[in-house]
């Protein structure tokens, strides 16, 4: 099998990291604060890997849109097994602003240079929750988009002749799809559990490329059509009152109106 | 009565006599009394003639403690067992004081009564300290939690006793600030507790022990009396260090009613590396280039076997990272910059891979994976309770030696036991052996008791590192100290507490009365 896959990777604030709103309400505090790669994405390069490993593609490219710090979350997915990486230079303002629709048309137009014939992309990322960086690259390039869905049981994602075969478990029992390549694949949670990189993979990491590339030479216009306006913490929770006896509960109800 | 008439008392096979011959030819006779009285001498000895709670004195709490003294058997079920369910008291009462001056007013009143007290913490004892024996009165901090003050310049803590560790730890990191002390029952214990057992844990070999940090102490005697001791000041020498006594006294010698403490930074950067070694000289030798490339930012160095492994798959379902080795190493580093500790660990471990001391690792720089390496340490005693009784050993030997006992009891005890797994603190040079069996075994004691305490004693190590003496190992303390200081130990109780109601039949051996 020749068949290339192109995995996306975000770099995001660390999942147990508290967030903090900057005080100009801009935003939230990203300096200083540990970041790492994006859990889904996480997943969808242990898929790729195991694809890999399963001989059913030949080689793993990742990418990633940012400043230079992205560089380390493409050698997270290289310690992983990725073959390679792409950098996409996103800096500054620009990046601030750097969303699905940009990032969509920086993957649809990668996947053509490259002629991956795979995309394989986490299903959301957790600091904007979006979930539409993998429906709208499919859309862009026109080709079919499927999120293998969670379940107990681990899903599988197979290549048979031209077509993924994904097998998704359904409340009924287990469906089975066949799409055709290439296509675009979304992964979820439960999907697989990823690897630790291991120190003998993490060393072979380092010697593995990256390539440098501007969303300018892929002939993709980084301007956002969206401004944010306010940024704000969501509203403190109140401390419930606890009450003795029924009598009571009715008699507050009562009070805030609620019966 | 002549010496040989002694050693015909004593059960040939045991070959401590001739060890101790050696070293304490005149303590033969202290610990030959302190363990022939007792054909186990883990287990309670009888009940001293302490006074029983009548209706007047349960009439004297609720006044002084409305609402907060508890007689329900069901709410006193926890309170009288240990958390390894391996000793169960009798008490009816259970005393929750919210100030110091509560616990002062019922320390008077019982020491007056001659009723027995068991200060009672988080109950994570490891030893049997924590719970009472027969009916003494548990007086327990979990309501003493106020937080007094914090300096952000010094990085002194002052705090009620009764504060949970783990809240402590959020309470600091949201100033920047950490507990000097961390352990896996972080979720439960008080901080009166941890100062009581001189607890140690796994950053005790970056930041020492509770006998550094602790520069403070409010105490309660047994009488009442007040003892504020509570400095904050990093330097005093003004006379006997009296804090030093209560710290490690299990409760004993005064009841800890607030703490000041020394808090360090927050580490900007925090790294966990989990590496598989092949042998145990490999390990040691990896702790010798880890020592010498991470020095200043070293903080954690654990080791686990793949025994424990095994246990952890088996019970908690929890994933080995690496390919299964026969020692796994948790190493972790804490600095104020990333960049330069991750390349001093890079570096590090480039060189222990190359040169074959480690055969495999991995490393997390991330919260929630690093989170998820240490629980592989930090989860094993969780596993062990799974296998059935655990007989536990908190030994601290010569470092090269550590294994060797594991092994050794391995090949000793043959079938006997179920398990016989090795792991902790080897950067301090301290094993947790644990022999696991379905259920409680006395054959299967007999042949574990003396022998790993004969065993520590031949290597000069100490019969309990950290967890203590408590219940479980009171009489056993000769194995580790000569009788004249465990004479003295026994005069001090005597003038602090000449009554003896603070925490009976614990931490001193009972052939000191």
């Amino acid at each position: 099998m020749s068949a290339r896959v192109l995995v996306g990777v975000k770099r995001v604030i660390d999942y147990a990291v508290k967030i903090r709103v900057k005080p100009d309400r801009t935003g939230v505090v990203t300096d200083g604060v540990k970041h790492s790669m994006n859990p889904f994405c996480e997943i969808a390069v242990e898929e790729a890997v195991k694809l890999k490993e399963k001989k059913l593609v030949k080689e793993v490219v990742a990418v990633s849109c940012g400043p230079q710090q992205v560089q380390e979350t493409i050698r997270t997915a290289l310690a992983m097994g990725a073959d390679r990486g792409i950098h996409v230079e996103v800096s500054g303002k620009d990046y601030e602003t750097l969303g699905p629709l940009q990032v969509s048309k920086i993957l649809a137009a990668l996947a053509k240079k490259e002629q991956a014939d795979l995309i394989i992309l986490g299903k959301q990322a957790i600091d904007d929750d979006c979930n539409q960086t993998g429906q709208m690259t499919a859309a862009l390039l026109d080709w079919p988009q499927r999120s293998p869905e969670d379940g107990t049981f681990a899903s599988e994602v197979n290549i048979e002749a031209d077509k993924l075969k994904v097998v998704r478990e359904i409340d009924g029992g287990l469906e089975t799809i066949k799409i055709n390549l290439p296509a675009v694949v979304t992964a979820d949670l439960r999907l697989n559990t990823p690897r630790y990189a291991t120190l003998p993979n993490i060393m072979k990491a380092k010697k593995k490329k990256i390539a440098n590339v501007k969303p300018a030479d892929l002939g993709v216009d980084v301007s956002s059509r969206l401004e944010v306006l306010k940024v704000d913490e969501p509203p403190q929770r109140q401390a419930g009152v606890k009450v003795e006896t029924v009598h009571d509960l009715v008699g507050k109800l009562k009070e805030a109106g609620r019966i | 009565m002549g010496i040989f008439q002694r050693f015909a008392r004593i059960p040939l096979k045991s070959t401590y006599i001739w060890s101790l011959c050696r070293q304490y030819s005149t303590d033969l006779t202290a610990v030959d009394r302190a363990l022939i009285q007792h054909r186990n001498p883990g287990a309670a000895p009888p009940r001293l003639p302490f006074s029983r709670v009548t209706q007047e004195d349960l009439a004297f709490f609720r006044t002084l403690l409305p609402g907060r003294t508890i007689t329900d058997p069901d709410l006193l079920k926890s309170s009288n067992v240990d958390w390894l369910k391996t000793v169960e008291g009798n008490s009816e009462v259970l005393l929750r004081p919210k100030t110091t001056e509560e616990v002062s007013q019922i320390l008077r009143y019982c020491n007056e009564r001659n009723l027995a007290v068991c200060p009672q913490g988080g109950n994570t004892g490891l030893v049997g300290g924590s719970v009472p024996v027969f009916d003494e009165i548990i007086l327990s901090t979990s309501l003493m939690k106020q937080v007094i003050t914090f300096d952000n310049i010094s990085g002194i803590l002052t705090c009620q006793a009764g504060c949970v560790l783990e809240n402590l730890s959020n309470y600091l990191e949201e100033r920047d600030f950490i507990m000097p002390l961390d352990l896996g029952a972080k979720g439960s214990c008080h901080i009166g507790g941890n100062v009581s057992t001189n607890a140690g844990g796994l950053r005790l070999l970056r930041y020492g022990s509770l006998r550094g940090t602790v520069l403070g102490l409010e105490v309660v005697l047994a009488d009442g009396r007040i003892l504020n001791c509570l400095a904050t000041l990093r330097k005093d020498n003004t006379g006997y260090d009296l804090k030093q006594l209560f710290i490690g006294s299990e409760g004993t010698l005064g009841v800890i009613t607030a703490v000041s403490i020394l808090c360090p930074r927050k580490p900007k950067a925090v790294n966990v590396a989990f590496l598989g070694c092949s042998s145990f000289q490999q390990l040691l030798e990896t702790f010798q280039c880890c020592r010498g490339m991470l020095g200043e930012i070293l903080s954690a160095f654990e080791f686990l076997d793949a025994s424990c492994m095994s246990l952890l798959e088996k019970h908690l379902k929890l994933t080995n990272p690496i390919t299964e080795s026969p020692f796994y190493i948790v190493i972790e580093t804490a600095g104020s910059n990333a960049t330069h500790d991750e390349e001093k660990l890079h570096k590090f471990l480039e060189e222990v891979m190359t040169s074959s001391l480690v055969t495999d690792g991995t490393v997390a720089t991330e919260a929630t994976k690093i989170k998820a390496l240490w629980s592989l340490r930090e989860r094993v005693t969780e596993a062990l309770t799974h296998e059935g009784y655990t007989y536990k050993y908190d030994i601290s030997l010569p470092v090269e030696k550590i294994y060797d006992l594991v092994q050794d009891m391995r090949g000793h005890l043959g079938d006997m036991a179920k398990n016989v797994v090795g792991y902790g603190h080897v950067g301090d040079g301290n094993l947790h052996l644990n022999i696991t069996s379905p259920s409680k075994d006395p054959a299967l004691l007999a042949a574990i008791e003396p022998y790993v305490y004969e065993w520590t004693s031949k290597w000069k190590g100490s019969i309990s590192a950290e967890h203590g003496l408590g219940l479980k190992k009171r009489n056993y303390i000769y194995y580790s100290k000569p009788s004249e200081a465990v004479a003295l130990m026994g005069s001090i109780k005597a003038m602090l507490d000449p009554k003896g109601i603070l925490n009976p039949y614990k931490t001193l051996p009972d052939n000191i009365h």
